[in-house]
């Protein structure tokens, strides 16, 4: 495989940065987009060292802007073939601050959801017109089935997961590929109120995400075991399931 | 409230975990206003790494690569990275980390904060020795960049975390030519012989160690010295890595399976032998079997390291192994080296001239604390000292004994970072 062009919305996430690390194995061109400058630029010059032959822009913007984003997704197929785009951005709302408070409702459901689906819809526009591409979506584990500890989250995520779905029978037969990834909870900054236990590394999840990119695989769960957990949580009956404290 | 026990397993502690992962941000992060401390890898065996009931500031996700020099071998990165990210970014780019402990699976912080050493440190001096530069986050907000000479460099290296969090630092690497060692393995008889061996190797062998069978008690053990090489050789493929996958009832170190494995283990290696070593395999073969450390039980265990000036350590490792043999504990792997003639930058810095014994002891209450009190005579009278690194137990006057510069460093700790070592030993 020649060399890639890949851009990473969020790419400070810290699944974003271990699939970039993972990616950077291969020399690749990169180009970087998120909120903060400094980590973006640190992020950047990480994956410099780790991978000389590789490029590494760093761009950021207002990730709530749909100008920008429209702005963003045309700049970058006009200098070049986009191979991956990566939509990875978000943060983990505390579930019991957004009942008190609708303004951190709106705020989570608009980083979680609606401004990763404004980026996958820009992005797989120019892809439609390039004829290829792959565009991969972080959702999460937690769009599956609303849940009392975190259905402001899950909402949000469930939005991707439908999202991409529409995308993924509009693009059916084509050459472009939708991969919708759903993490299961992971060891990141985001989740380090947590017990450590269960949760699997960014690195591993990272891993799992190349592998799906590179295959085109419509839905992946990471780590794998989480397509069962998730498969027998949707199922459970409501009066079971509204027994549980999960 | 998360639970944490160090390497040794000693017990589980609530703490409140706070992750580094933007080093731009840490400033208001260490402003937490309950005392903190830096946690890596936690694979220092005792309390050194713990702060129960108080704040742990996680820093393996600053595991950012900053800049790298590869026609000086200097490098700058973030403090959380681990050495075996490091290694394997460096090696295949003709550098390598110039000292280097037993596992790689620790962080460079952590190896800094403890100045760790290896098996060269009579050529190469402990890990401190090579660093150029630190960034050293106050819990005031304050940012500093040290560099040798600067007195707190010398309280940083070695300083146990409590001078501040180590968020950057700079290196010297040290060239390579190939990724393998060219080792040598010889047996010995007794402590003599074993000093006749070290001594006779120093000049010529960049590495030196050996493994002590600690239940013959007369001293036999195999003595191990290597050297780079020029081989150019394929990297070998990754191997297999176990993992130990949970905590037996009782711990298979026992009284039962130490004097056989000890003469199985000597009896397989007693032969001369001569082999091209890949450096990983060389450096870190516990690094291959994951959480090793489970196979000492529920109740965990010690590691008592110990350095002794040369002028008693024949006299005193001899005693110390007779006492260890006498109570019936031990471990599979006993270590024993010598340190070169060189002194270590750091304020609390364990490695000085002399040999240094390291042994790992099942935790067995009263009993194990009984064996210690004894061992820590010996060393007392030999005027050595312990290494805080391993330890959970050490009374505070050995301590004191031991690290004379110990007044000097206390004016540079951070009042907002405490460790249970810090206030096990320091007061505070």
């Amino acid at each position: 495989m020649g060399r890639q062009r890949i851009i990473i919305i969020g790419a400070t996430s810290a699944i974003a940065e271990h699939c970039a690390r993972v990616w950077a194995q291969q020399p690749s061109d990169f180009v970087l987009v998120g909120r903060d400058h400094y980590r973006l630029e640190s992020v950047a010059a990480d994956l410099r060292v780790r991978s000389p032959q590789s490029s590494a822009q760093a761009i950021v913007m207002d990730f709530s802007d749909p100008v920008a984003i429209a702005g963003l997704a045309m700049q970058t197929a006009v200098e070049g073939h986009v191979d991956i785009v990566l939509i990875a951005h978000g943060n983990l709302p505390v579930q019991a601050d957004c009942q008190q408070d609708v303004t951190l409702t709106r705020q989570a459901l608009e980083i979680n959801g609606l401004s990763p689906v404004l980026f996958a819809e820009a992005f797989a526009g120019q892809m439609e017109k390039a004829g290829s591409g792959t565009l991969a979506i972080i959702g999460s584990v937690a769009g599956d089935r609303g849940r009392k500890t975190n259905y402001v989250y899950g909402a949000a995520k469930a939005l991707i997961d439908r999202y991409a779905q529409g995308l993924q029978h509009r693009f059916a037969g084509k050459r472009v590929k939708i991969v919708l990834i759903k993490p299961g909870p992971t060891a990141t900054p985001m989740t380090a109120h947590l017990p450590p236990r269960g949760l699997a590394s960014a690195n591993e999840v990272a891993h799992r995400i190349v592998e799906a990119v590179a295959a085109g695989q419509a839905v992946v769960y990471a780590p794998a075991r989480w397509w069962l957990i998730m498969m027998i949580i949707r199922h459970l009956p409501r009066v079971v399931f509204n027994r549980l404290n999960i | 409230m998360v639970k944490v026990h160090s390497w040794g397993r000693l017990g589980d502690f609530d703490h409140q975990m706070i992750p580094l992962s933007d080093r731009h941000l840490i400033a208001a992060q260490l402003r937490s206003g309950v005392a903190g401390l830096a946690f890596g890898m936690g694979r220092s065996y005792g309390d050194v790494c713990l702060n129960p009931g108080g704040v742990l500031w996680k820093t393996t996700a600053l595991d950012r690569f900053i800049q790298f020099d590869e026609t000086s071998g200097r490098l700058q990165c973030e403090a959380g990275l681990l050495l075996r990210d490091v290694q394997r970014l460096i090696v295949p780019r003709g550098w390598m980390l110039p000292v280097v402990p037993g596992t790689q699976l620790a962080t460079l912080g952590g190896a800094l904060a403890n100045d760790v050493h290896g098996k060269n440190h009579h050529v190469a001096g402990s890990f401190g020795d090579h660093v150029i530069e630190i960034v050293l986050m106050r819990t005031d907000g304050s940012r500093s960049i040290l560099h040798p000479g600067d007195a707190r460099f010398a309280a940083t290296i070695g300083g146990l975390g409590l001078t501040g969090v180590i968020t950057e630092l700079t290196l010297q690497l040290k060239r390579i030519n190939s990724p393998w060692l060219h080792v040598e393995t010889q047996p010995y008889q007794n402590l003599t012989t074993f000093f006749d061996l070290a001594d006779a190797a120093e000049a010529q062998w960049e590495h030196t160690v050996s493994w002590i069978d600690c239940v013959a008690g007369n001293g036999r053990g195999i003595f191990m010295r290597a050297n780079h090489s020029d081989a150019q050789q394929a990297v070998p493929k990754s191997s297999r890595q176990w993992r130990m996958p949970f905590v037996p009832p009782v711990s298979l170190v026992n009284a039962f399976t130490l004097q056989p494995f000890n003469q199985l283990y000597y009896q397989l290696k007693k032969k001369q032998a001569t082999a091209l070593q890949y450096y990983e395999d060389f450096f870190h073969p516990l690094d291959h079997l994951l959480e090793w450390n489970r196979m000492y039980g529920p109740r965990g265990f010690f590691q008592y390291q110990c350095v002794l000036p040369r002028a008693h350590g024949r006299e005193g490792v001899q005693a110390m192994l007779k006492q260890i043999s006498h109570a019936g504990e031990g471990s599979f792997l006993a270590v024993l080296k010598t340190f070169g003639e060189r002194s270590s930058v750091g304020m609390l810095s364990f490695a000085q001239p002399g040999v240094t014994l390291a042994l790992d002891f099942t935790n067995q209450g009263e009993k194990t604390h009984k064996l210690f009190a004894s061992l820590d005579d010996i060393v007392r009278d030999a005027r050595g000292r312990l290494y805080p690194a391993k330890d959970a137990r050490m009374p505070r006057e050995l301590f004191e004994a031991g690290y004379p510069r110990l007044q000097e460093f206390l004016s540079h700790r951070d009042p907002g970072i405490s460790s249970a070592m810090s206030r096990r030993l320091m007061g505070s």
